[in-house]
């Protein structure tokens, strides 16, 4: 396909990797914050290709990972109701809250569909006026679009029966709350591409700033993410800290302005808890009063009490990149796709998953465990 | 969760609510994708496709930037090599 094959070239990718080599002449530790990307880099072996001391660690790039678990068992409990079609992405099926998936409320009776899309969900609330659509609204600032437009035809359409049930976040508070932890050894950040193709730049310069840390606006292929590397290790290597685009066939430094305006009019920055994080100000969006009216939480309230993590899930170490996936004693063992103990190891885009998929084989887990370190 | 998909818009017609919509191709599969968020693009232009909405159009001039910076990065690591060579050169 244009604009994806190109990106894989295996030469090119080595040529990257060599130069690369002749340039650095210290270790340096990146993190990307971007479930995709640590996908593409474990799956194509990005990681294997830098030149030692190179490291690359994966944050908390999985918005289905930082769903907290009292908003997933909030979700199990509106979509047991039974006036509601609680509609999702395919990725949040199998995330366990305190004690349940969705899958599971679904075994047990309740109307789960998955749909592609949010506009998907408008679309089942006008066909089905006698039921109460509820769209689980998780993901970081590149799927807030979709999410406002859905608030937008549903109002437009004056539907009645149509809500979000948010858990949207922002990437740059994320980056903030790493940073400020005393153990943090990430000295530059990839940042996520698509984020910033609704965001643009502005909003890590303060951050750049601030922490004297280069921030790279990274793709999702092989030869972006070596090129993103290439970048932010320069820049380190010659001692500057800067915002510096590599996606720039997309992402454009004052981001989408038209779907930025529409975010802005649907939702309003709000505190968030991330789960593994804990609570970061001004990391998420909720529903403003204009359009409260489809707001889930609203229209389904609910005090029951905050529910509990299992504590034996690391999942919070590997999202701030401390552990590595291998490393946790459960990987493979008492935690898989089968029988999770966190978001991580089920969500397509987990950081647990990305090492199950693509690593399990070579390295068995036992045999590999503390292996990654870096 | 980020997942974009590169795109061919072939046509474009009025979709749900009047937005604007597009028929985009994804290598053999075509589908609906709303493009209110991108009106400079037009039919013959690629975008970035994520849960059903364009969010960019994607810069023909902009995609050999990737290739660009290699050589540019090769040329910098042999510049490298040389200054080394030259400084091992005058160790006596």
């Amino acid at each position: 396909m244009r604009y994806l094959d190109e990106y894989r070239d295996g030469s090119a990718a080595q040529r990257y990797a060599e130069t690369l080599r002749a340039i650095v002449t210290r270790p340096w530790t990146l993190m990307e914050v971007c479930g995709g990307q640590t996908h593409s880099i474990v799956r194509y072996g990005v990681d294997e290709m830098l030149p030692p001391g190179v490291t690359l660690v994966h944050g908390p790039g999985c918005p289905v990972c930082v769903t907290p678990v009292g908003i997933l068992d909030r979700a199990f409990r509106i979509a047991r109701r039974p006036e509601v079609v609680f509609t999702s992405f395919g990725d949040m099926l199998r995330v366990p809250g305190s004690s349940d998936d969705l899958l599971h409320v679904r075994a047990e009776g309740g109307d789960v569909r998955v749909v592609y899309s949010p506009l998907d969900a408008v679309a089942i609330a006008e066909r089905e006026p006698d039921r109460q659509v509820v769209f689980f609204a998780v993901g970081f600032e590149t799927t807030a679009p979709a999410n406002a437009m859905a608030v937008k035809l549903a109002a437009q359409k004056r539907l009645r029966n149509f809500s979000l049930l948010v858990a949207q976040v922002r990437v740059p508070p994320a980056l903030e709350a790493i940073l400020a932890e005393p153990e943090c050894r990430v000295q530059a950040f990839l940042a996520a591409g698509h984020v910033c193709t609704v965001m643009g730049t502005a909003e890590y310069r303060p951050l750049v700033e601030r922490h004297r840390v280069p921030v790279v606006v990274t793709g999702f292929e092989p030869l972006d993410l070596l090129q993103g590397v290439a970048m932010a290790v320069r820049q380190l290597e010659e001692g500057r800290h800067e915002v510096e685009i590599q996606y720039a066939r997309v992402v454009r430094p004052e981001g989408n302005p038209v779907a930025r305006r529409a975010i802005e009019e649907v939702f309003e920055v709000t505190d968030r808890t991330w789960r593994g994080l804990g609570p970061i100000p001004h990391s998420g969006l909720g529903v403003n009063a204009r359009y409260a009216e489809f707001d889930a939480e609203r229209r389904f309230p609910d005090d029951a009490p905050a529910a509990r993590e299992d504590p034996e899930c690391r999942a919070g170490l590997v999202l701030q990149g401390r552990l590595r996936p291998r490393e946790c004693p459960a990987f493979g063992t008492r935690c898989t796709p089968e029988h999770p103990l966190g978001a991580p190891m089920v969500s397509s885009e987990g950081a647990c998953a990305a090492y199950w998929l693509y690593r399990r084989r070579r390295d068995p887990a036992g045999a590999a465990a503390g292996a990654g370190a870096a | 969760m980020c997942l974009g998909i590169p795109g061919e818009i072939l046509e474009t017609h009025a979709g749900p609510g009047g937005l604007r919509y597009g028929t985009v191709r994804f290598g053999g599969a075509s589908r609906e994708v709303c493009l209110e968020y991108v009106p400079e693009a037009v039919v013959g232009d690629y975008v970035i496709v994520h849960v059903g909405l364009a969010l960019s159009r994607i810069a023909p001039e902009d995609a050999e930037e990737t290739f660009r910076y290699l050589e540019e990065m090769q040329e910098l690591a042999e510049l490298e090599g040389e200054q080394q060579a030259i400084e091992r050169s005058e160790v006596p």
